[in-house]
Parts: structure tokens; sequence; C-alpha cells
């Protein structure tokens, strides 16, 4: 079987015919095909939206996705959440030498795929080819720019006493998919990663919703965390319900013997939105139109006291403080 | 039957509070009942449990974490192990950062040692199976809960003829370590709420001295809002009758004589040895080694080490935590000196210590 060899990344022979037959293969498109040192792009009324993200992760395959989809996937909805109609990626790539190739262009074909969904074209990219044991596979780095629409203005600082809080769907689907598709892990399930682009979602939101505040997508450190943030040294904070927050079964079932919370868990394909309370409903039914929002709910509300804090309302009705985690969360020994 | 919603369920917990309000105010004093296991005061705080309780009900947590009560030294000797040639270390994820007297296990394996994390000992069969001429050396930690699967783990490498695979020990049980602290009278306890997972395996007779002789209601519990509610019910009952018996609220998961093969693998594999609880102190027969039998798999008749001085950490009161006597919260170095992202004592480790506990549900 064919693997990657240091010559892959030596800009020869080797890498114009890798750049060939699998990136321009996959990745098609006018900006790319130029092979020039920088893809040139039209200038577009609206603002400018630019991201990146570094993807590690193990194992690359994993179900409900694999490292490349994740890697259009991450990037695309930092830019969606930002009110952005994400319109250009670049894709940076580290491969360790003897990386198999047909996973390289699985990899690249999901890359492709993902990118077809959410509409955005990657334009440039490079390869670089570490020796063996230098890297772990393959990490992808994506940066995209997408284009805000003209009267759209997504910010923590537009959020109001009384906004309503949208969570888009299930949490803990990705972190638990990835815990247990870790070779060391003999528990089986048919839970997926929720690993998905969800810019469809919010850029009809914000097209039809005007009383949109902000959005962000929970992954690493979850939703205790992004919401954490929001009210981070403001005059007002946050609670939530817990009977209203959405977790599957079978991510419970996992959760609850290894004492971990889905509340703080990653998530890849999710996103919360704070509305203005009038609109909550109508945001609500718009987002679960969609196949990845039908488990939309509204979790909570923006109080105002106790100021900077995230409460939770346990449902034997008292309040406790969902404050930031410090380290890794350890599943419990017994 | 869904294992998880209903013992969840809003409307039971209500109906059980409204009965344990009745009961309490029928009581003439001030009760303190102590949960012994970590994993029930992590629920009882994630629940708000804690929160909705009358008055004269006070919790007390206990000393039922299995990284908690690990000492410091055996720590400082897991890092002299993993400092022999061709050795790896093959532990639980919440051990690697707690503190030894001079350093950590996840400080040795940034620094090189090679330490692995499992979530099961049975990894470290594997392990051992693919690394000839490695020695995989498990840390055997915990309870009653976890000591049965390390006993799982030799008698499968012995009778798969595994000779690269051993164990060091720190495993400890219940019944001694609970009745010397009750007995002890350092902090008055009026109920037990004893831990569902470790029963699950003991069943109910590690027990019945406490009840006999120090009279102490117990009553063994599972881990959902409703079973702790259900559980604080009968042991006020039990109080306010003036009984002391063991009962079973969690039936679902622990029978009377408990798990009797687990039992047996538990009582072949080891012996029970005077063990060294942190910030408690040594506490005969409650403590297991490898019995002799097993020689071959115990790490300490493999090779020995020097273990340096155990330097105890100034400030740090977490024996009087673990007794009940003290809160995390009246500790100087709580949320300052020590938090999670530095810990000083292994309380504030643990997803099941009392002070990483009391620090993630700080107001």
């Amino acid at each position: 079987m064919a693997k990657i060899i240091k010559a892959h990344g030596s800009g020869g022979q080797y890498s114009r015919e890798l750049v060939r037959d699998i990136f321009l293969k996959h990745f098609d498109n006018q900006a790319l095909a130029e092979l020039s040192d920088a893809a040139i792009l039209p200038l577009e009324k609206g603002r400018i939206a630019f991201a990146t993200d570094s993807h590690v992760i193990q194992p690359i395959f994993y179900p409900g996705g694999n490292i490349g989809k994740l890697a259009v996937a991450g990037t695309v909805n930092d830019l969606a959440v930002s009110g952005a109609v994400p319109k250009y990626l670049s894709c940076g790539l580290i491969l360790e030498e003897g990386f198999d190739l047909e996973d390289l262009e699985k990899i690249v074909l999901s890359m492709a795929e993902t990118a077809r969904l959410t509409g955005v074209k990657i334009v440039t990219g490079d390869t670089k080819v570490v020796g063996h044991g230098e890297a772990d596979k393959i990490y992808i780095n994506t940066s995209g720019i997408g284009i805000i629409p003209e009267n759209v203005d997504l910010s923590p600082k537009n959020i109001q006493i009384g906004d309503s809080i949208i969570l888009s769907g299930n949490i803990g689907d990705h972190a638990t998919a990835i815990l247990l598709a870790r070779e060391n892990f003999t528990v089986h399930s048919t839970i997926q990663s929720d690993c998905h682009p969800i810019n469809a979602i919010t850029e009809k939101l914000i097209r039809e919703i005007s009383g949109v505040r902000v959005m962000r997508d929970p992954t690493r450190g979850g939703v205790v965390t992004v919401l954490n943030e929001f009210v981070e040294n403001r005059n007002f904070g946050i609670r939530l319900f817990e009977e209203t927050i959405p977790v599957s079964q079978e991510v419970m079932g996992v959760c609850e013997p290894l004492g971990l919370d889905p509340l703080y868990l990653a998530n890849e394909g999710k996103f919360i939105c704070i509305v203005a309370r009038e609109e909550a409903v109508k945001s609500l039914e718009l987002i679960q139109c969609f196949d990845r929002g039908k488990e939309a709910r509204i979790i909570g509300e923006v109080i105002e006291n106790p100021k900077s804090k995230v409460l939770l309302r346990t449902q034997l009705g008292t309040d406790r403080v969902l404050n930031v985690l410090s380290h890794e969360i350890l599943p419990r020994i017994c | 039957m869904n294992y998880i919603q209903e013992f969840r369920n809003p409307e039971i917990s209500k109906i059980i509070l409204h009965q344990i309000e009745e009961v309490s105010a029928q009581l003439e004093r001030k009760i303190n009942i102590m949960e012994i296991c970590g994993g029930h005061t992590y629920a009882i705080f994630r629940f708000g449990i804690n929160n909705v309780l009358p008055e004269n009900i006070n919790l007390i947590s206990g000393p039922g974490c299995p990284v908690c009560v690990t000492s410091q030294s055996f720590i400082d000797e897991a890092i002299e192990y993993a400092k022999l040639p061709n050795v790896t270390l093959c532990t639980f994820g919440d051990l690697v950062r707690v503190p030894g007297s001079y350093s950590s296990l996840s400080r040795e394996k940034s620094e090189g040692a090679s330490i692995e994390i499992c979530y099961s000992p049975m990894e470290s069969l594997s392990l051992a199976m693919n690394s000839p001429g490695q020695e995989i050396i498990f840390l055997g930690i915990g309870f009653e809960t976890t000591a049965p699967l390390t006993a799982a783990l030799v008698l499968e490498a012995k009778s798969r003829g595994i000779t690269n695979l051993s164990v060091l020990s720190a495993h400890k049980t219940m019944p001694r370590a609970l009745y010397a602290l009750l007995n002890s009278e350092m902090v008055k306890v009026d109920g037990l709420i004893c831990p569902g997972h470790v029963s699950s395996v003991t069943g109910y007779s590690i027990y019945s001295e406490i009840v006999d002789n120090l009279q102490i209601p117990a009553v063994i519990c599972g881990f959902e809002p409703n079973d702790i509610l259900q559980t604080i019910l009968m042991l006020v009952q039990q109080i306010r009758s003036d009984k002391a018996k063991i009962e079973n609220q969690y039936s679902r998961g622990v029978k009377k004589e408990g798990n009797i093969l687990a039992q047996k693998m538990m009582n072949r594999v080891f012996m029970p040895v005077t063990s060294y609880w942190r910030g408690i102190g040594n506490i005969p027969a409650s403590g297991l080694e490898v019995a002799e039998e097993f020689n071959s798999f115990n790490a300490r008749q493999k090779n020995s080490v020097a273990v340096p001085p155990e330097r105890i950490i100034k400030g740090c009161i977490c024996g009087e935590i673990m007794q009940g006597v003290k809160k995390p919260t009246d500790c100087q170095l709580f949320g300052t000196v020590c938090t999670p992202q530095d810990p000083q004592g292994a309380c504030m480790v643990s997803s099941e210590g009392g002070c990483a506990t009391y620090y993630k549900f700080r107001e």
C-alpha cells in the first residue's frame, strides 16, 4: 500500500503528484487550480470574518466523521457563529512519514464533501512531511474567510437581561463518541459524533430573526464554558433549567457511570444562540425545521442577579453555580 | 425501565422531601448524616440536595474517595518504580495528578517516564502481552469496588502464563477504617449513607459491627437524587424510632450477600495488611497486599525500590476533612494555594474528592 514519504513534502515531483492526484482532484476549484503562491479572491460587500483552527484528534477516523470533516466543519462553524457566510478555506497539512496515502485520500475526500455541503471553497494549501514518530499521523490546520452581511453585528455586548438561550441540539455526542472510539475503551455503543457544519442553520437564523444577539459553538469545555465567557465581568447572569437540556439516552448512559457531565463535553455540530425573548419561540421553530436542529431547546435565560454567574436550576428547584472547569475531566474510579 | 430518569423524577423527589420534612420535624435535635462515598458527595452537590434538606439535617462527607486516602508515599513509591529500566506503569487517570512528596506521576510522564493511563485493569494485560521484555506494573488503588478487578487481572495473567505483569497494591477495604473512624468519637455521626458500589461487592455484612456495636443506622444508597433522598428518609425514620439497622435502598444494585464471585477472587489474590490512610494514619487490616501465592505478580516482590522519606504538605487538612471534622472550606489552602490546576492534596484532584467537589460547586 502506498505511503507518505519525505519527498511528498519536498516540493519536487512527488509533491506535484500529490497535489494533482489528491488535492486538485477533490478540492477542484479555479482559485486553487492556478497553483500560484496565493489565492486571489474577489472582494465583497460587508465585513470579513477570519478564523483559524488546528485539528489534532485521535483516532483520526471515528463514528460520525474523521479529521478531514472536522477540519472543515470546525472552521466553517467558527465563521458561521460569528454571523458570517463562510466563503474560503485554506488547508495546511502536516503528515507523518509512513502515513497511508489511501487514508489521506479518504480524509481529503471528506474535506471536499464537507466543503461542498457548506458552500466554501478550499482555495490554498500547503503540505509538510515530518519524520516517522515526529507527529501523530496527520495534523490539519484550516483558516477560513467569511463575509458578514451588512446589518449583522453579533456580539456578547448585545446581550440583554431577559433574553433567551437556545441550544441547537443534543450535547456530548462528539466527546463521548471519541472517548469510546479510542482503542482502550471496550464499551460499545451506537453514539456518533455530531461533527457537521451548522452554517445552513445559522445563515437562515440571522436572515430571518432580527433579535439574534450572539452565537457560539460549544466545542472544548462545552456549554458551561461558552456561557461563562458571556457573563464574565458583565452586569447580568444566566440561569439554565436542568430538565430542558437535551442529552441523548445513549450519551447519558455512558456519562453517568464514568462520572462525566455532558454540560462540559465538546460538541462539533451544535451552537448556542442568545435571542431576544419575544423571538425565542420563532427562532426555536426555525432551528427545529432542520434535521440537525430537531432536538433544539430553549435552555435558559439571561437574569439580572446574580451577576457574572451561570446557574443551573436543578429539577429539585435549587440553584447551583456552573463554574468553568479548570482541568480535564477524568472518569471516576469507583 | 429507564435506570436514570425515574430516579431523577422531580415529582417523586418532592414527595420524598415532604416526608423527610415531616419526620425530621419530630426529631428533638440536629442530626449528622455521613455520606461515606465521594460519589455521593458529588451527587449531593450536583443535584442540589444539600440545599433542600431541613435545617436540622447536616450532611458530612466521609473518607470514601479512593484517590484521597492513598498515601503520598505510595505516589513516591510508584515514581521510584517508574524510574526502573524497562518498566511501564499502568494506572487510573485520577492518580497521575496526585502530588507526591517531590513530584507527581504526570510530571514524571512529561519528563519521559513510561506511564499509561487505563480505564480498566485488563488493559495492562494486553499491554503486557504486546510488550515482551517490558515489565508492566498496574497501580492497584481503590476499595472493594476495584480490588476484585485487580484480582481478576492477576488470575487471568496467571492462567495465561504471563510473566511481565505485576501489581503495586494500595488497595484498601472499608470496614476497619470506617469502624475506627466512627468509634473515635471525633465526630458524632447519627446515620450513615453507605456506598452503593462497594456494597454491591461486599453485601451487608461489612456494616454489622457499626450497626450492632455502635448503634448507628446505616442505609445502602444508589447515586441518583431520588436514591439519596429516599436513603435520608430511611435514616431519619430509623433515628426517630431510635433503631439502628442496616437497610438497602439500592436494591437494584446490591444483594444481601454481595457479589460472592468477586469476594472469592479478592480473598484469594489478596491478604489483609495494615494500611496507611492519608491524613488519618495506620489502620490494621484495612489494606490489601498481593498474597504470597501470587508473589510473582507482586511488584514489591519482583523488584524493591528505596522510597524517599515522605514530605508532608503544610497546612493541608485533608485528614480532618475526610474524617468529617472539618469542611474543605475550613482549609486555609482551599481555592488559593490549592486548586485543581495546582492541587496540594489528593482531595483536590479526584472527582470524588471532597475538596474538588466543593471547588467545582463553589458559589
